[in-house]
């Protein structure tokens, strides 16, 4: 008993020392479950990070909330009162992402949210998103619908959460982009097959179709509509670009065109391209590590959340040392004001009412090509 | 709507009903002769599918330790009873049909993979990994509880559903497969265009109910199994093992869902979890059809397959609810009749 008071004694002081030499970064994702197959790529990305963060040592604490938002909000206040994380980063998944985002909001501590999560009020105060919104891919799709001179689009995506998204990010950019969006079909990814759904909108006879699925799920209507004789283009949207999808659709998907981060094609861009220097070296780097073909959207997410970090951090540490709640607050504004900095995604520029600050230099537009994505010409 | 869409639905809707109305035939088999309510049969259909699209690609498909695993495990149980009963005979038995078997099929599956045979091959391959599945799952997991009440035998397919569910996440991954067309040819009728494909699912699925009803009605076997379904006890009194019909529904529900993944998975993009869905609407197509009757859980499954293609047609955001609503009145007037249901329980305990 004696031992264990002591030795917990010893622990509380090493932490408390630790706290001052080192920025102590709280790490959530979900590397087994469901989401594992991403949840995987964001974790490898922190292998290939700097060891300090604007010049301060760094040490990132890694969790596994198993893809079970429960377990991500358990990680963030184990993360912020046992760890005495400075800040926080998570998840791979919306719901533990914002779960965590709470927890962050709660404890005063800045968070770095690594999904496309919708936050407000005082979590999004706390909280950096990382990745582009919906809106902002959608509204490439929107611009290349325009011109092409498509009038009217149907639209057929999940039923679930994301299907309302795309649908609602392709609407808000019809008014915009000079069309209409003529049909609101949903399928779900269990479905086998999409007959009805596919027939009802080639019944509106669209200059062009969206497809709100996501990977693999969003062969099944672009099959579909190929069988059925359709010859229009045929939109999806980030969450499809993978090869799986590809592996899964066959030929009929060839020509399918999608937004997504420069980061995936960075060989392709052209030299001018803000970001090339800096996707292309990650892109490098991740497969060297991981092995070829392994690249992928999410790990960058991550990476670019170490990059604005570091670009915050040596403001925040002129008004605090790691550890203090002056520090954490500092590192807040400091986020909140961080301009230019170049990512693996976009270029950054974060503001009070932006906390996410990407533009349309973090979107191309990649379309299938020979059995792989390609940079759109 | 115009007349071609209708035909193009219809066709939609019976391709789809005939898989429904296979999966409901095996889970009646199931239920009449065991009263398991077969909630795994789904995962059937998400193994094979799976396993077929990974030979084709070369790799060799997880269920192969899924079945070793669990061919290890049978019998384990089997030999703790067969020394209990002090029948040592059955051992060379057990070893050959739940070690030896698997472990060739698995074998078979680790020389086979790279080589990528001919189609038939594959198929023939996959059925063999598979289908064994069936009575490996009754042995360990059903046969101890054989004499329990429906609702226990029930929960304790919903553990195995989970079971294997979680072991196809392992096994095969988050995201889905398709397997290659068996042929691309297409027929030309009227305004329709009719797959292969289409018209194979059809035509296997006629095939298999001809084999079911000649199975049921000439062999001693299938008379064996019938005899159980009307009385568990009578047909014990005349010699029949119970365990014997039990295993063997189990082999019959087994072949039939992972024949019905062989026949979708050039259809449709398959998943770890989708045999569920695919599964539980067979389940709503034999209770559609009063879940006694094998000509009325066909019809029912029929029209379940039709109801979702116009539903998906007219309201696709509602297709799942219209789909799984139609069961309530089925289900309403099978419990005023419960009393009945109720009796043969108890002549079965």
């Amino acid at each position: 008993m004696k031992f264990r008071i002591v030795a917990a004694a010893l622990a509380v002081g090493l932490a408390a020392t630790a706290a001052h030499a080192e920025i102590v970064v709280g790490v959530s994702l979900g590397i087994t479950g469901p989401g594992a197959s991403l949840g995987v790529h964001y974790r490898n990305a922190y292998q290939l990070m700097g060891k300090t963060l604007g010049g301060e040592p760094v040490r990132f604490v890694i969790l596994d909330d198993a893809s079970d938002p429960t377990n991500a909000a358990k990680n963030a206040r184990k993360l912020i009162s046992e760890d005495k994380a400075d800040m926080l980063m998570g998840s791979n998944g919306v719901p533990s992402a914002v779960q965590m985002a709470q927890a962050a909001a709660e404890a005063k501590i800045p968070m770095m949210v690594l999904t496309p999560a919708a936050l407000s009020g005082n979590t999004l105060h706390w909280s950096f998103i990382v990745p582009q919104t919906t809106e902002l891919m959608m509204g490439a799709v929107a611009q290349q619908l325009k011109a092409q001179g498509v009038k009217t689009v149907g639209y057929i995506g999940y039923t679930d959460t994301w299907g309302d998204l795309v649908y609602k990010a392709i609407q808000s950019h019809a008014a915009s982009g000079g069309f209409k969006v003529v049909t609101d079909e949903r399928y779900a990814r269990a479905d086998t097959s999409v007959t009805g759904q596919i027939l009802r909108l080639l019944s509106a006879n669209p200059d062009a179709v969206v497809v709100g699925g996501s990977g693999t799920g969003a062969a099944l209507p672009h099959v579909t509509l190929i069988e059925r004789g359709y010859k229009k283009g045929i939109y999806h949207n980030h969450g499809t670009v993978n090869a799986e999808f590809i592996k899964v659709g066959g030929k009929a998907v060839s020509g399918a065109v999608a937004p997504t981060g420069p980061l995936v094609v960075p060989e392709e861009l052209p030299d001018s391209h803000p970001t090339k220097k800096v996707s292309l070296d990650f892109t490098k780097r991740y497969e060297a590590a991981f092995g070829a073909g392994t690249r992928n959207a999410f790990a960058g997410y991550a990476y670019d959340a170490y990059l604005l970090v570091d670009a915050a951090a040596p403001a925040a540490l002129k008004k605090g040392k790691p550890g203090t709640p002056e520090f954490r607050e500092a590192l807040r504004a400091s986020l909140e004001s961080v301009r230019n900095v170049v990512g693996t995604h976009g270029v950054y520029n974060m503001n009070a009412e932006s906390h996410n600050g990407l533009d349309e230099r973090a979107r191309v537009l990649v379309h299938v090509d020979n059995g792989a994505w390609h940079l759109m010409k | 709507m115009t007349p071609d869409i209708v035909l193009w639905l219809a066709q939609d809707g019976i391709t789809n009903g005939a898989i429904y109305a296979l999966l409901a035939l095996a889970l009646l088999l199931v239920f009449s002769v065991t009263r398991i309510i077969f909630v795994p049969q789904g995962e059937f259909i998400s193994y094979a599918a799976l396993s077929l699209a990974l030979l084709q690609a070369g790799q060799v498909p997880g269920v192969v330790y899924v079945l070793v695993g669990g061919g290890v495990l049978a019998a384990v149980f089997d030999t703790g009873t067969a020394l209990r009963d002090k029948a040592l005979r059955r051992l060379p038995w057990i070893l050959l049909g739940y070690i030896a078997l698997p472990c060739a099929m698995a074998a078979l599956a680790w020389w086979a993979a790279p080589r990528k045979l001919d189609l038939v091959w594959q198929v023939l391959l996959v059925l063999g990994l598979v289908v064994p599945l069936g009575p490996i799952v009754y042995r360990v997991a059903y046969q101890p509880l054989a004499n329990a009440s429906i609702l226990v035998l029930f929960i304790a397919s919903m553990a195995v559903h989970y079971v294997l569910t979680g072991l196809g996440l392992v096994f095969f991954g988050g995201e889905g497969l398709r397997s290659a067309a068996f042929s691309d040819a297409s027929f030309r009728l009227g305004v329709l265009q009719i797959s292969s494909q289409s018209l194979l699912v059809v035509l296997a699925s006629v095939l298999v109910m001809a084999a079911l009803w000649l199975f049921f009605g000439r062999s001693i076997y299938g008379k064996a199994l019938r005899a159980t379904a009307v009385n568990r006890v009578g047909a014990r009194l005349v010699g029949i093992r119970i365990g014997l019909a039990g295993g063997l529904s189990f082999l019959l529900a087994a072949f039939i869902g992972a024949l019905s993944g062989i026949l979708i998975s050039p259809i449709t993009t398959i998943y770890y979890d989708t045999g569920f869905l695919i599964g539980l609407k067979g389940f709503v197509g034999a209770i559609l059809g009063g879940m006694a009757s094998y000509p009325l859980a066909v019809v029912g499954s029929l029209v379940l397959g039709l109801l979702e293609a116009y539903a998906s047609f007219w309201s696709s955001a509602f297709k799942e609810t219209l789909v799984f609503a139609i069961i309530i009145p089925p289900l309403i007037w099978l419990s005023l009749r419960s009393r009945h249901v109720e009796e043969d329980e108890e002549e079965g305990e």
